[in-house]
């Protein structure tokens, strides 16, 4: 089977607590914006690494540069010890650190198997045909090994739903020998139950032995699954720890800017109650049956904070 | 890696049962190239009942023929735009390598078939120029090629009047390997009563090569890639540059090989050639099924946009009307073609 250089990547290290990816002091400027600096980091086989941050905290900026969309332009990254600085994503690709992005990567109106195998197709004979049927059944049987039942691998994946989207980029890094997995934000446009589906892969993963990188600025998701959190805030880490030094509370807390918060709090609580109208004051839809235009026009001047309150009665009600 | 008939499709428990198997007619009315399909029977029964000349096979080698001429451009063209780029340069750089092989031959005494090479050269590095100017400004592509087609057509007047004082290439029919030369790329056989000009068979040639490379080949995975989302493509390491200046070169070739029928059809190159078949090219894409938008399109679907253009060129003249009403019936069939296309794909994909 060819499936192209990516497979042919260095060995894992032997040692378990060895870190594949290791970042030092690495900052990352676009022009006068410090978008990122002095992040350590380290990801280590067959643990999940959850990066945290608020919106503008540096993770995507972090994502680019593993990924090898971006380079950094201070510190170090080593990937299995060696110094790299990533030209493409296809020599990060060759490293063996696959992400999946947000926006997942996936071409809309390319079926399931062609995106599946996307960069990596499998073609064989001296014309270098593609196997479709090889590919077609690799893909088929990658998915419902993940759980995911997909009748027709013809159709553009465009057409399925954004869990179903997300198992393919995910399964599609892990067939591809990836030992470093980045994940951006996989349950950010999720339901419940298929966030706990795409965590179940997460986790599988990390036991297949893979370092996990799981981006998420939730922090119920990364307890669950995490063994170690990194909180990113104005692109400084403000927090590194492992899950035995942590609760969820003081997770939550920390992410959320701890001070911050009680500030927060602290200030919402000093909005007077008595400005706002209690629920059961306020019906939605028709109020009073029977009440002429000026009437209404009246009680909308006076309730202007909320006029789809009242609505005036058309004649056909009447009747 | 063994190959097996078909592909399992997972236990039956594991399939969604909301997803019932689709039909064959829905199959075939999901393919991309049934929308010109109509349009060429349709304009084909037309023609026949209008024109009585257009139903003697004497009229099948013309048809193609017209259609060859527009066929074996529009072919790489719908595979750029499959690719997600318009290339507007297209119609004048067929004339450009037309030019360019003719007046280096002639000026300097070359045989003529170093003049060919020079001119395939030249398109090729025109074509690479559009993909690396593209990928280098990030503009559009359509306004960095309106800029070559510009660039292009001037210099095809301005180099011409330079060197032969006309605005015509000089004759180059007594050129030694002119007559090597004309057997490639302008000769003419008979197949019992139907006489087939040579550029029908490169048609159809370059209409098989480009499915093939499309639908089964890596690059074609990856031409699909590029057109439908160029930043999915990159990061899951398609070289999206390579491939959008692969696919301009593979414009600027077949505009060789159009230059080089033209020239060696005629004798010489008129330098205004050419401006305005661009759009014909990508007309024919269109309406063989290629969204403007890129990702998806059918090669058979863009030659048989191109044998609808044959065919209305030579149904108009049999029928004996007056040929100014070509391009109105041109831009009615665009917008005809474009509607049945969409219509067509929104109900059989709801199926």
């Amino acid at each position: 089977m060819s499936t192209a250089a990516v497979q042919a990547t260095t060995e894992r290290p032997d040692n378990p607590n060895t870190a594949i990816l290791e970042m030092v002091d690495v900052g990352k400027s676009y022009g006068n914006v410090n978008a990122l600096r002095g992040v350590s980091l380290n990801v280590r086989q067959g643990e999940v690494t959850c990066v945290l941050g608020d919106n503008g905290a540096g993770k995507s900026t972090l994502i680019k540069i593993m990924a090898g969309l971006h380079d950094y332009t201070e510190g170090q990254m080593k990937v299995n010890g060696i110094q790299r600085n990533f030209g493409s994503p296809r020599a990060a690709q060759a490293s063996g650190i696959a992400t999946v992005y947000q926006d997942l990567a996936l071409a809309p109106l390319m079926s399931v198997w062609r995106n599946f195998f996307l960069g990596n197709e499998i073609y064989k004979g001296p014309l270098r045909q593609l196997d479709i049927d090889g590919m077609k059944q690799i893909a088929d049987e990658e998915l419902t090994k993940m759980g995911i039942a997909i009748p027709d691998l013809e159709r553009p994946v465009g057409g399925l739903s954004g869990g179903q989207r997300q198992c393919i980029a995910i399964a599609r890094a892990i067939y591809f020998g990836a030992k470093v997995i980045i994940l951006d934000e996989p349950t950010a446009a999720l339901g419940v139950k298929q966030s706990g589906v795409v965590l179940k892969y997460i986790v599988k993963a990390r036991d297949a032995g893979l370092g996990v990188v799981f981006i998420t600025h939730n922090p119920h998701h990364a307890y669950l699954v995490g063994n170690h959190f990194v909180i990113l805030k104005l692109g400084r880490v403000v927090l590194d720890a492992h899950r035995d030094e942590l609760t969820l509370e003081q997770l939550t807390g920390e992410m959320a800017g701890g001070d911050e918060l009680a500030e927060l709090s602290h200030e919402l609580r000093g909005i007077d109650p008595a400005k706002v109208v209690a629920p059961h004051e306020v019906q939605h839809g028709a109020l009073d049956p029977g009440l002429s235009e000026e009437e209404v026009a009246e009680l909308q001047s006076e309730f202007s904070d909320n006029p789809t309150a009242v609505t005036p009665r058309t004649p056909s009600e009447e009747k | 890696m063994a190959t097996t008939a078909t592909a399992p499709k997972g236990s039956a428990t594991s399939r969604d049962d909301r997803v019932s198997t689709r039909s064959f007619t829905a199959i075939l009315l999901s393919r991309p190239e049934v929308g010109a399909l109509i349009g060429a029977i349709a304009v084909a029964l037309l023609f026949m009942a209008v024109a009585p000349s257009f139903r003697g096979t004497g009229a099948v080698g013309t048809i193609l023929y017209n259609s060859a001429t527009i066929g074996m451009m529009a072919v790489p063209v719908a595979l750029l735009m499959i690719g997600g780029e318009f290339d507007l340069s297209a119609g004048v750089a067929v004339t450009t390598s037309g030019l360019s092989a003719a007046l280096l031959s002639w000026n300097f005494g070359l045989n003529v078939w170093v003049g060919v090479l020079l001119a395939l050269v030249l398109s090729l590095a025109i074509g690479a120029f559009n993909g690396w100017l593209l990928n280098k400004t990030g503009l559009p592509s359509f306004l960095v090629t309106l800029g070559t087609f510009f660039a292009l057509s001037g210099a095809n007047l301005g180099v011409t009047r330079l060197v032969s004082g006309t605005v015509a290439s000089s004759p180059i029919n007594d050129m030694d390997g002119f007559e090597s030369a004309r057997a490639v790329f302008a000769s003419e056989f008979a197949i019992g009563p139907v006489s087939i000009k040579i550029p029908v068979i490169y048609w159809i040639l370059f209409t098989i090569i480009a499915t093939y490379v499309l639908l089964r080949t890596r690059i074609g995975n990856w031409v699909f890639a590029v057109g439908g989302d160029d930043k999915a493509a990159r990061a899951v390491g398609v070289p999206v540059n390579a491939v959008r200046v692969g696919l301009f070169m593979a414009v600027g070739f077949a505009a060789w090989f159009s230059g080089m029928h033209l020239l060696f059809e005629y004798n010489s190159i008129q330098s205004g050639e050419g401006v305005g078949k661009e759009f014909i090219f990508i007309i024919a894409a269109v309406i063989g099924g290629c969204l403007l938008t890129g990702g998806y399109g059918s090669i058979v679907g863009a030659s048989i946009g191109a044998l609808i253009f044959g065919m209305t060129q030579l149904g108009i003249t049999y029928a004996g009307w007056n040929p100014d009403w070509f391009k109105t019936f041109l831009g009615v069939m665009l917008l005809l073609a474009t509607l049945v296309n969409t219509y067509v794909k929104r109900k059989a994909d709801a199926r």
